[in-house]
């Protein structure tokens, strides 16, 4: 076991782990973070990212113990009281998901990229979200929704016709 | 998927990881950014007792101007590195390598030293690291010592790196002034290249003075188009001289046969590649 202190979603913590326990089970299991999600286990889907010290990273790739004395944002730990973060106003506003399941991966992704690029052209955006799967296959509306977080154009046809979607 | 279960030590100094790694030996593995290491232990494809990781030793991270070139932490991320000023104005090969390096999550991790080191033939930043002629230095229990690129890149996932050794920095030549461009052929995002190809020219007027080609996943290790360099140099930089160079791409090659294609098939992919990337490095529309 090795001794871990860490900030999680403003809140200092610290445990005792096995150093093999990867970061998002540490979120999701020891902390109860069940926000964030495991999607393909591979670090290919993206689901599972965070924050850790202020940069996106898939947490099913990293291991708790290289998090010790690191600050992590969940998407549990993006807005205050009880509100929603722009992001996640956009996703809801432009229908930014279907199933769900790759949301907060986007939404966490999404901050990070608006962070560095706060003006991303569709091209931008699409790159930028590249490490993120979404298994429904909705990236039209999910680039609708951070163009409308970025405060681009509004969407005019946003939400899918009736019968259409998942 | 879990990791069989390790000891874990994240020493501050090389020193110390080094006196881990005498102390463990073959027992040890080395873990830098872990963006290729903890998919495999995931895997189960390998299960060391012990993971060192080099995350705390801050001296191996950032990129440091060293006169005639580039030195580079070993722990500094592809992210840092792809953003570097000094990098972007003085081996702008490495900067275009690493935008199409995996996502934005796994370059935030990831790391300069530990992709080389990990040597994946497929991995995106041997071949620019070839075509630049960048020296790889190792520290180990007697000091330090350099390896040129060229040298370094041993067989699949193998390199010059001794087992009591661990690769410090990566020194990058100038080449300011040069024109750069990465061609990655890929199937899926973000994924390993099928074939990719680095290319870096210097211009004189209208014509290509000196170009340096390298090639991802058309062998063992990364690879120099040496043959396309040669025939390169005096040319015109037009679609017909450069498609003619380019032709000898595959010259030496030895690609792997897998689902993503034939050996012929790669071959065939590394002469267009090839063409498009010195094509765009002189600064000519590719097409």
């Amino acid at each position: 076991m090795t001794r871990i202190s860490l900030t999680v979603d403003g809140q200092q913590v610290a445990d005792d782990v096995e150093p093999r326990t990867l970061l998002v089970h540490y979120l999701r299991e020891r902390l109860g973070k069940t926000g964030t999600v495991v999607g393909c286990d591979t670090s290919n889907c993206g689901a599972c990212t965070v924050h850790l010290d202020g940069t996106s990273v898939k947490s099913c790739n990293v291991l708790a113990v290289q998090a010790d004395g690191c600050e992590v944002t969940t998407i549990e730990g993006v807005a205050a009281d009880g509100g929603l973060h722009p992001v996640q106003e956009a996703f809801r506003e432009c229908h930014g998901l279907q199933c769900g399941y790759c949301t907060p991966g986007m939404i966490m992704q999404t901050i990070d990229l608006l962070a560095e690029n706060p003006d991303p052209s569709e091209e931008a955006i699409r790159s930028g979200l590249e490490g993120n799967l979404c298994r429904c296959t909705g990236y039209h509306n999910i680039v609708k929704a951070v163009q409308h977080a970025a405060g681009q154009a509004a969407p005019t046809s946003s939400q899918p016709a009736e019968g259409v979607g998942a | 998927m879990i990791p069989a279960a390790f000891e874990y030590v994240a020493p501050a100094s090389v020193e110390e990881a080094l006196a881990a790694l005498a102390e463990h030996g073959d027992e040890a593995k080395i873990i830098a950014g872990g963006q290729s290491l903890l998919p495999v232990l995931r895997m189960r494809l390998n299960a060391p007792e012990w993971v060192i990781d080099l995350g705390r030793i801050e001296s191996l991270r950032g990129v440091r101007d060293a006169g005639d070139h580039l030195a580079v932490g070993a722990m500094t991320t592809h992210h840092d590195v792809g953003k570097d000023a000094l990098v972007h104005e003085h081996a702008l090969l490495v900067s275009k390598a690493i935008s199409h390096l995996a996502d934005a999550q796994v370059r935030h991790r990831g790391t300069f030293g530990g992709a080389l080191a990990h040597a994946d033939p497929a991995g995106d930043l041997g071949a620019p690291v070839l075509a630049l002629d960048a020296t790889m230095v190792v520290q180990g229990p007697g000091g330090t010592r350099e390896v040129a690129a060229a040298d370094f890149f041993v067989d699949l996932f193998e390199t010059a790196i001794s087992d009591d050794e661990i690769l410090v920095e990566v020194r990058v030549p100038k080449h300011t002034g040069w024109g750069a461009s990465y061609e990655k052929f890929v199937r899926i995002a973000h994924q390993w290249p099928i074939v990719a190809v680095a290319a870096a020219v210097r211009m004189d007027g209208d014509r290509i003075a000196e170009a340096r080609v390298g090639l991802t996943n058309m062998g063992s290790t990364p690879l120099r188009a040496t043959a396309v360099e040669e025939a390169l140099v005096g040319q015109p930089a037009t679609t017909d001289a450069v498609r003619q160079a380019a032709t000898h791409a595959a010259d030496g090659a030895n690609p792997p046969t897998d689902l993503n294609g034939s050996a012929e098939y790669r071959n065939h992919l590394a002469t267009v590649l090839t063409a498009r990337a010195v094509l765009a490095a002189a600064g000519r529309d590719a097409t």
